[in-house]
C-alpha cells in the first residue's frame, strides 16, 4: 500500500481494499509489530536478542491468547452491526457469566454450572432481541440498560454466594492458560469458533439475513424477511458468544471478579470497526475484527513497552482508534 | 393554549409522573420536605448538565460517548488551576476548554467522516487520558464560595440554589440558541441532513456547534462535580448511562430532530427521585440499580410503541 500506487490508481485500489479489508489491516497489524521489534530488538525475533529461534513462539502465543476473548466479544459487535444494531451489554454478560460458573461450581457441578452460565448470557441475549426485535427500541439503548440491569442482578447475586466460595473449572483454566506447541489452548476454542462465525456470514441463510436487513430493511421485509425472528435470534446468540468468551476469560484471569470482563466492552466496539465493519449495518467482516484485536493487543504492548503513564497510554489508544478508522474511512469512500 | 400543550405532552406527563413520585416520597418518608428536595436537587446537578450536553448532540442527529470523560478533563483542571488562578477566571478558563474539547469532538467527526458513535468512542479515551495526565489521583481543591455557590436556599427559602442554577444556566444557553439561526439549523440538520444541506444549512458548522455546546455544558457538569466534592476527579463517572436514559425518556428521539431540553432535565430529576424513594423505603442499593435499568428500558419501550400506534393510524 504505497503511495505511489495509491495515487497511479486511486480508484482501483479503494474498490479493491473495499472488496478485500483484511489485507490492508494485515499489512498495518505487521508495520505495528516490525516497529515494536525496533522499539525492542530480541522481543520478537530471538536472534536478534542473542537467543534462539526466528520467531518467538513465546511472544505470539501470548498475542494471539490475550486477543482471543478481544475477538469473540467482537465477533457480537460485528454480528449485531451488520444489522446496524450494537451490543453493549456483551461486556457485562461476559462477566456474569464468568461469575456465575466460578460460584456455582462448587455447589452444583461444573457442566451444569457452565451450561447455566451460558443460559444466563443467552436470557440476556434473548431480551435484548425482544426489546429491539419486537418493540423496536433502538439497540444502543436496550442493550445499555440489560446491561445495567445484569450488573445490578450480579450484585443482588454476589451476596448470596459470598460464602459458598469459588471454584474455576480445570478446563477452563487449561483453555485459559494452557499452551500446546507454545500455541496458547483457546485456540482449540476459537479456530471452531471462528470458522462457525465466518460460515454464518459467508454461506448461511441467516447471514445473508443479517446482511440484507443491515443494507435496507424496508426492501429486506418487503421480501419476506420478518425481521424480529432474526433479530431476536441474532441478539441471542450474541449473548451466548458473550458468555462463552466470559468462560474462556475467567480461566485467563482466574480470579472471578464484578467487573472481569467489563473493560473490554469498548476495545471490542474498537475491534469491529477497525476491522473495517459498518456501525450503519450491511458491511462487516469477522476476520478484520480478528485483526483488529490483534492490532488493539499489539498496541497494547507498545503502549507497556514505552512505560508512559497511564493517562498517555489511554489517550494514545484512543488517538490511533482513531486515526486507524480515520484513514480507513478515507481509502474505502475513494472506492 | 392547547396547542402548547400538545407541543409538550411528554414534558407535562413527565412533571405529571416527577409529582408523583415526589407524593410517593412524602408518604414513604412523612419528613421528607424542603431539605430533601435541596439535596436532590444538589446531587443532580452533574446528571442534568450531562443530559442537557447529551441532548444537544443527539437533536443534531449524533451522540457524544466521551460526555463524562469530558466532565472529567473539566473537574480536574478546575481542581488544579482554582487555588493558584482564583475562582472566575478559573471557570471562565474550565468553560472555555470544555467548550474547545466538545468542538474538538464534532470538529473531527465533520472532518473524518467517521460515524459520531466511533469518534466519541475514541475521544472517550483520549480525554479520559487527559484527565489522568492533568492530576493522577484527586485532589486539588476549590474556592469556598463555589461550594457554597451550590447549597442552600436563594433569596426564598425552598428555592433550592443548584435547581436555580440549573434552571438559569440551561435557559440562558439554550433559549436564545434555540431561538436563533442556528438553532433551527440544528433540528434541521438533526431531522433531515441532505435537506438541511441543501436548503443551505452549513451542515459541518451546525455539528461542531452543537458538539461545542455539548461540550460546555459538560464544563458546567465538570465545575458542579468539584464544587460538590471539593476536590478534582480524573477518573469519569456513570454519567453517559445515565445522561442518555434521561435523553431517551426526556422525549428526545435518537436519531435526531425532535425534542427539547426541558424534557430530558425533568427526566433527571425522575431517575433521582426513584433513586431516593427506593433509598428512603430501605430497598437494598443493588437492587436499585436493576430498578433503575428496569425503570429506563420500560420507559423507552412504552414510549416507542405509542409513537408507532401514532404512526401507524
Amino acid at each position: 500500500m504505497s503511495m505511489v500506487s495509491e495515487e497511479r490508481n486511486p480508484v482501483q485500489l479503494g474498490r479493491y481494499l473495499r472488496d478485500n479489508p483484511v489485507v490492508p489491516l494485515i499489512a498495518l497489524l505487521f508495520f505495528l509489530i516490525a516497529v515494536l521489534e525496533f522499539m525492542k530488538p530480541g522481543m520478537i525475533i530471538p536472534l536478534r536478542g542473542g537467543r534462539d529461534g526466528l520467531v518467538s513462539i513465546f511472544w505470539v502465543g501470548n498475542l494471539i491468547k490475550f486477543a482471543i476473548p478481544l475477538a469473540m466479544l467482537a465477533a457480537c459487535q460485528v454480528l449485531t452491526m451488520l444489522t446496524a444494531g450494537i451490543d453493549l451489554s456483551a461486556g457485562v454478560v461476559a462477566t456474569v457469566s464468568a461469575f456465575v460458573c466460578a460460584t456455582l461450581s462448587p455447589l452444583i457441578g461444573i457442566q451444569l454450572a457452565m451450561l447455566i452460565a451460558l443460559g444466563a448470557g443467552g436470557m440476556v441475549g434473548l431480551v435484548n432481541g425482544v426489546g429491539s426485535g419486537v418493540v423496536r427500541v433502538h439497540p444502543l439503548i436496550m442493550t445499555l440498560g440489560t446491561g445495567l440491569i445484569a450488573t445490578g442482578c450480579l450484585q443482588v447475586y454476589q451476596r448470596f454466594v459470598i460464602s459458598t466460595g469459588t471454584e474455576i473449572p480445570q478446563m477452563l483454566v487449561w483453555l485459559g492458560t494452557g499452551r500446546t506447541l507454545g500455541l496458547p489452548n483457546g485456540l482449540f476454542l476459537f479456530v471452531p469458533f471462528a470458522l462457525v462465525i465466518l460460515w454464518i456470514m459467508r454461506f448461511s441463510g441467516f447471514g445473508r439475513l443479517l446482511f440484507a436487513l443491515g443494507s435496507n430493511e424496508n426492501a429486506a421485509s418487503l421480501s419476506g424477511v420478518r425481521s424480529w425472528q432474526v433479530l431476536v435470534a441474532l441478539y441471542t446468540l450474541s449473548g451466548l458468544i458473550a458468555a462463552l468468551a466470559g468462560l474462556l476469560y475467567l480461566g485467563m484471569i482466574r480470579a472471578p471478579s464484578l467487573s472481569l470482563a467489563n473493560p473490554l466492552l469498548l476495545p471490542s466496539v474498537a475491534a469491529a470497526v477497525i476491522g473495517g465493519t459498518s456501525i450503519f449495518g450491511g458491511r462487516g467482516s469477522f476476520a478484520g475484527a480478528i485483526v483488529g484485536a490483534l492490532i488493539l493487543r499489539v498496541i497494547d504492548t507498545m503502549l507497556t513497552l514505552l512505560q508512559m503513564p497511564q493517562g498517555a497510554r489511554i489517550l494514545i489508544f484512543g488517538l490511533i482508534i482513531l486515526t486507524v478508522t480515520g484513514i480507513y474511512e478515507r481509502i474505502i469512500r475513494q472506492g | 393554549m392547547t396547542a402548547l400543550v400538545s407541543r409538550n405532552a411528554w414534558s407535562l406527563g413527565l412533571i405529571g409522573l416527577l409529582l408523583v413520585l415526589v407524593a410517593m416520597t412524602k408518604i414513604i418518608q412523612p419528613d421528607f420536605g424542603l431539605s430533601g428536595l435541596e439535596s436532590l436537587s444538589r446531587a443532580a446537578l452533574p446528571f442534568a448538565f450531562a443530559t442537557a450536553g447529551m441532548a444537544v448532540v443527539v437533536i443534531v442527529g449524533g451522540i457524544d460517548l466521551s460526555v463524562a470523560s469530558m466532565m472529567a478533563v473539566c473537574s480536574v483542571t478546575a481542581a488544579v488551576l482554582m487555588p493558584s488562578l482564583g475562582g472566575v477566571a478559573g471557570v471562565l478558563l474550565v468553560l472555555a476548554i470544555g467548550a474547545a474539547m466538545g468542538a474538538i469532538n464534532g470538529a473531527l467527526i465533520v472532518l473524518t467522516r467517521v460515524p459520531d458513535i466511533v469518534v466519541t468512542l475514541a475521544m472517550l479515551f483520549v480525554w479520559e487520558g487527559t484527565a489522568l495526565l492533568i492530576l493522577e489521583t484527586p485532589g486539588g481543591g476549590v474556592p469556598g464560595w463555589l461550594r457554597q455557590g451550590i447549597g442552600g436556599y436563594f433569596v426564598i427559602p425552598g428555592l433550592p440554589k443548584a435547581l436555580l442554577l440549573i434552571a438559569v444556566i440551561v435557559a440562558v444557553i439554550w433559549i436564545p440558541l434555540r431561538r436563533s439561526k442556528s438553532g433551527l439549523a440544528i433540528y434541521a440538520t438533526g431531522s433531515h441532513e441532505n435537506a438541511a444541506f441543501r436548503s443551505g444549512v452549513v451542515v459541518g458548522r451546525t455539528r461542531v456547534l452543537a458538539y461545542g455546546i455539548c461540550g460546555l455544558f459538560c464544563a458546567f457538569g465538570g465545575l458542579s462535580l468539584v464544587s460538590l466534592t471539593g476536590i478534582g476527579e480524573p477518573v469519569p463517572g456513570p454519567y453517559l448511562l445515565a445522561s442518555v436514559a434521561a435523553v431517551v425518556l426526556g422525549g428526545v428521539v435518537l436519531g435526531g430532530g425532535r425534542g427539547g431540553l426541558l424534557g430530558p432535565i425533568i427526566a433527571v430529576f425522575v431517575l433521582r427521585i426513584i433513586r431516593t424513594i427506593l433509598t428512603l423505603a430501605g430497598v437494598d442499593p443493588n437492587v436499585t440499580t436493576i430498578v433503575e435499568g428496569t425503570v429506563m428500558v420500560a420507559v423507552v419501550m412504552l414510549a416507542t410503541v405509542v409513537t408507532y400506534r401514532r404512526v401507524r393510524v
